[in-house]
């Protein structure tokens, strides 16, 4: 067995193993073995992609017993092994952080022996290669994360309702997902990637069109792009927290990856139009994501919508790939590819790192209403640090990582002009546009998320109590602050690695799309170039220069503490500070059209005299609009449904002996 | 600052920073917070509600600062002396280091005093 | 990197820092005028940030290191978006660091800082300027990026030092529809950006109107002299930047010391022109009121995506 066949067996056992241990153990010892054996199986896989990635070749596993009739296929090749690698990133921090979090009541023995088998099958699905063994993970990644989902379900009925969406909106996907595959599969001589690979260009164009459209609704779903977005800000929110940052840093990922691989591996790419169908779905989840993650003022519902948009900002790039290898230019459908790739690894240490931020929040203060948080900063200095770092990193702020993608992103779509496309001069701009106004509010949002969270001084009694979380929980946070320096400083160190992945997919890469001389990148096409470390580092030279400056100039060190500058006024409180609400509210006012927030405005005058006011209630509440006008619809027709086939399903025995009977004579019938 | 004034040395010192007398020719500008400032005018009598922010204010201003009692009311309660809400003098509460008298100060004497701090 | 080129950029951000409150001095100063006053110095700014560094230094109770370190960011990102831009010379072996896009992102990361800097100590006016300015960031950020865009299609690259060299070889570009609508984006997102008027009052004392300058009310002494100090270099930069985009004669593309010379005095009076131009502007119009704000950055947007759409079409 070669290393990397290893690795991935490894990565299994140890999952296995720490599945059994939290079976038969209890207590403290359940919570460290599960936390260590899911390190180390995440470990073991994240080992196996840097060796696919720096250039061993395909890892390959047929195991011809497992599975009865096809067999369980595994192939990691360079494209898997990005998404195994953001997997690991996410789960090594996320299940050391587990050992401390699931103290807090979620020791149980049900969801213990869950969170180990969900990050292996999180780890094998991008190594599957035939369409059997990928339903089986797939469908085993649905279920475990179900499962972890549910929790809580017991302290909480909203757990119950983010249940049920998960586990319908998964199974609609994955029946999507089951009749694309079939489909395709049917018309290959086989069931193995490979088959389907060689037959995928040869099909009729309207087969081909059938697979696309299925398998983005399907693989969208998982990826959480509107308006198939709807159980991610529930079942995210609700899940615990370490789950939260393995969903929405690693799973979401994978809707990403099937679409890759089906629509431009094993189909081997198609006409323009999938590529802009793609795109505009990007441009949608994008904006939606980001205005409705400005609005949440719960916590996690937060960064989960911001988790919509992230996806969003991947299907841009690689829609924008899809067009530009439609109309000939490989090359840069290669850059666009390379910040797709870049971003969802990017994407995968931040989000995780502020899931887990959220998540130290929540254990310390038991909520995630922005509005009654503040102060948080003083009371869990690491907890807010860590934070502090996740959210510059999303705002795409040197010199931290998302900058880079965020560059590469951009320079992927300003460079497909002067083009000779209508289809590109066209939507490019649109996207440019969009895209920059999802940073704008991006930022918006989280100088929201960290600024009214974290900042200013506590608006409840539980938060003004927060205590910072214990030492587990802390290392998760900081090898992921790390993790965001790191790639902010050095994305170079990727580039290599992002180049064996683009070559997987042959169509969708040309060239040397991006370049990096010394510590500068270089992207084809329209020119320009970024060094990442050298502006990174500048500034953080330049923040520890100016004191040293301004000591020499003879200015004084110590600063007197004073009282807050409130007017003179004698009174100052907390409920004077801005809320979250109100920080995000002329952004909402901008954004009402789409947004529709209802408002409820009572003011109760006093008995004597109606000019003096004894009390206002303010209710704002914003719902997602898809949700109400799309969803709920659509749930009272299959309601009403559900209740005339009652009529026909009443449980008496003797009414189903007379169907029995109308359907033989019907057969008869009909046969004769 | 306003400890209580008839609002008549307000006028006059917002007309010390208007064309005529143009106060800031001199580099001497209001500024929105006592934090930014270097001296505190302060007018009229100080009002018992007033004398905490006075303080407070006071203590806001990063040293080294000044305090500047405008107006004859700020110097000896001129006519509110003995009046039911008034609590004293600027000086009672706050260190004075210039005084303008008059009722209401003329913009140029205004002018002349803070022309001869900056020295 | 060679030597020459270092020092280009060395002097770009020493003559930037030296420039920087001059420049505003001389804006407060033609307003002064206008007004029928006698007005301040024009070094009065420098005289100020002088006074500010030695005066005490204030923390407000419940804030952190946010609000510490809010206005170092703020000054080293400034100063790192002027080792990136070419005021002097094209020839900095620094441009190559960054493009326009880098330097939309600097700007941001200052403007971010501010923000949390003015909710940091827990006031109702540091919440309202930071809510304020964040909107304003959020909706001028997407009109810059539409801008450069327009820019970098002209050009064929992103690179500042590009832009400016291409300028240079094809004035008439200037005269297309294109780089005016583009001129027309950039410079709204500018006086956001540089909160001046008609977005936001500069030499306002009323916290209910304010959008800067309500988050700084609580730095005093150096602190306030480093804000400010970012405060003009900011303004500076965005200045330049109009000034050597559309308008690079004189500019520098060798690093000859005679080269620098000229390019130092050029850029010098064009940003003087800038900022009387500027100056003279803001007696005349009053401020926004806030909502209204939005409408105008919308419109910026919408110009700069002509000018896209113009630069394809019309070349």
């Amino acid at each position: 067995m070669s290393a990397g066949t290893w690795g991935l067996a490894f990565a299994a056992a140890a999952g296995g193993i720490g599945t059994i241990a939290a079976l038969v153990t209890v207590g403290p010892t359940r919570r460290w073995l599960v936390g260590i054996l899911s390190g180390l199986s995440a470990a073991a896989g994240g080992a196996t992609a840097i060796l696919v990635l720096v250039g061993h070749g395909p890892v390959t596993v047929h195991l011809p017993q497992i599975l009865p009739l096809a067999g369980v296929e595994l192939n990691l090749d360079a494209l898997g092994a990005v998404f195994v690698l953001a997997v690991a990133i996410v789960a090594l921090p996320a299940s050391i952080y587990g050992i401390g979090y699931t103290a807090h009541g979620l020791n149980r023995r049900s969801v213990q022996a869950m969170y180990p088998l969900f990050i292996v099958s999180l780890l094998l699905v991008p190594a599957a290669a035939s369409v059997s063994t990928l339903l089986l993970l797939w469908e085993a990644m649905a279920l475990t994360s179900l499962v972890l989902v549910a929790a809580e379900h017991r302290e909480r009925s909203e757990v119950r309702e983010a249940a049920w969406w998960y586990g319908s909106m998964s199974h609609l996907s994955m029946i999507a997902i089951l009749m694309a595959l079939v489909v395709f599969a049917g018309h290959a001589p086989g069931e193995t990637f490979e088959a389907l690979r060689m037959s995928g260009r040869h099909l009729s164009s309207s087969t081909r069109s059938f697979v696309f459209v299925l398998s983005l609704v399907g693989f969208g779903t998982k990826a959480g792009v509107v308006p198939l977005h709807v159980w991610l800000p529930r079942a995210h929110p609700e899940a615990p927290s370490h789950v939260s940052a393995l969903m929405s840093g690693a799973m979401v990922n994978l809707g990403i990856y099937g679409v890759l691989r089906v629509t431009w591996d094993l189909l081997g790419g198609g006409p323009i139009w999938w590529g802009i169908t793609v795109l505009f779905v990007g441009v949608t989840s994008a904006l939606f994501g980001i205005l409705h993650a400005l609005v949440a003022r719960d916590l996690k519902r937060l960064l989960a919508y911001s988790t919509s948009e992230n996806m969003g900002l991947i299907l841009v790039a690689v829609g924008a790939a899809g067009i530009y290898s439609s109309s000939g230019n490989p090359m840069l459908a290669g850059v666009a590819i390379t910040a797709a790739l870049l971003h969802i690894v990017n994407h995968a240490a931040f989000k995780g790192l502020l899931f887990l931020g959220a998540g130290s929040v929540v254990a310390a203060t038991g909520t995630r209403d922005l509005d009654r948080m503040g102060g948080l900063l003083a009371r869990m200095p690491v907890t807010g640090a860590a934070f502090a770092v996740g959210s510059l990193a999303i705002m795409a702020l040197p010199p931290f990582n998302g900058f880079v993608s965020e560059w590469l992103l951009l320079k992927s779509l300003v460079q497909g002009l002067p083009a000779s496309s209508v289809a590109i001069s066209v939507t490019m701009p649109i996207a440019v546009g969009a895209v920059a106004l999802t940073g704008g509010l991006a930022a918006a949002a989280f100088a929201k998320a960290f600024g009214t969270g974290f900042l200013a001084r506590p608006r409840s009694p539980q938060v003004e109590a927060a205590a910072e979380v214990g030492g587990t929980m802390q290392t998760g946070m900081v090898s992921l602050a790390v993790a965001c320096l790191g790639l902010g400083l050095a994305p170079f160190a990727l580039l290599d690695v992002l180049r064996r992945a683009g070559a997987a997919l042959p169509s969708l890469w040309g060239g040397e799309p991006v370049r990096s001389v010394g510590v500068t990148l270089h992207t084809g096409g329209l020119t320009g170039s970024l060094s990442p470390l050298f502006i990174g580092g500048g500034l953080i030279l330049l923040v520890v220069l100016i004191p040293v400056v301004l000591r020499l100039l003879g200015v004084a060190g110590r600063r007197r503490v004073a009282e807050n500058w409130g007017s003179g006024r004698s009174l100052q409180t907390a409920r004077m500070e801005y809320t979250a609400t109100s920080f995000a509210e002329p952004l909402q006012r901008v954004f009402d059209d789409v947004l529709r927030p209802e408002f409820d405005l009572a003011v109760t005058h006093t008995a004597e005299s109606r000019y003096y006011v004894e009390a206002v209630r303010y209710r704002v509440g914003i719902v997602d609009g898809f949700e109400t006008h799309v969803y709920r619809p659509l749930i009272r027709v299959a309601k009403r449904w559900g209740e005339m086939s009652r009529w026909v399903q009443n449980g008496s025995i003797h009414r189903y002996l007379a169907y029995l009977f109308v359907a033989l004579l019907i057969v008869l019938l009909v046969s004769q | 600052m306003d400890g209580g004034s008839c609002n008549g040395c307000e006028i006059e010192i917002g007309s010390s920073f208007g064309p005529v007398y143009d106060a800031e020719r001199l580099g001497i500008r209001l500024v929105a917070s006592p934090r930014h400032a270097d001296g505190l005018m302060v007018t009229g009598p100080v009002t018992h509600n007033m004398v905490g922010p006075l303080q407070k204010t006071l203590e806001a201003t990063p040293g080294p600062k000044i305090v500047i009692a405008v107006g004859d009311c700020a110097l000896d309660c001129g006519a509110f002396r003995d009046g039911y809400g008034v609590a004293g003098t600027v000086a009672d509460f706050v260190p004075v280091d210039v005084e303008i008298p008059g009722c209401p100060p003329d913009p140029s004497a205004i002018v002349a005093a803070l022309r001869g701090l900056i020295g | 990197m060679t030597v020459p080129a270092a020092v280009g950029a060395l002097i770009q951000v020493t003559l930037v820092i030296a420039v920087a409150p001059i420049l505003t001095g001389l804006m407060r100063a033609t307003r002064a005028k206008l007004e029928g006053r006698a007005g301040p110095s024009v070094v009065q700014p420098w005289r100020d940030i002088r006074k500010l560094l030695h005066k005490e230094r204030i923390k407000p109770e419940y804030s952190g290191w946010v609000f510490l370190l809010a206005p170092r960011v703020l000054l080293a990102s400034g100063l790192m978006v002027v080792v990136l831009v070419p005021l002097i010379t094209t020839a900095t072996a620094l441009g190559g660091s960054g493009d326009l896009f880098a330097v939309v992102y600097l700007v941001l990361l200052g403007t971010v800082f501010l923000v949390l800097a003015g909710l940091d100590p827990g006031t109702a006016f540091g919440g309202m300027g930071a809510s304020r300015a964040i909107t304003v960031a959020a909706l001028a950020e997407p009109a810059f990026l539409l801008a450069i865009f327009a820019l970098s299609v002209r050009a064929g690259s992103s690179s500042l030092a590009t832009i400016v060299d291409s300028v240079l070889a094809e004035p008439r570009s200037l005269a297309s529809p294109g780089s005016l609508l583009a001129l027309a984006a950039v410079s709204v997102v500018v006086l956001a950006e540089s909160g001046r008027l008609p977005v936001d009052n500069p030499s306002t004392h009323l916290e209910l109107t304010m959008i800067h300058e309500s988050m700084v009310l609580e730095y005093a002494g150096p602190d306030l002299a480093v804000v400010e100090l970012a405060s003009q270099v900011r303004l500076t930069i965005f200045l330049g930047l109009i000034a050597n985009l559309f308008a690079p004669w004189g500019i520098a593309v060798t690093t000859h010391p005679a080269d620098l010379a000229i390019g130092t005095g050029v850029v010098v009076a064009k940003l003087a022109l800038l900022g009387v131009v500027i100056a003279t502007f803001e007696v005349f119009v009053a401020k926004m009121r806030l909502f209204r704000v939005p409408e105008l950055l919308t419109a910026a947007f919408i110009l700069a995506f002509l000018a896209i759409t113009m630069s394809f079409f019309l070349t």
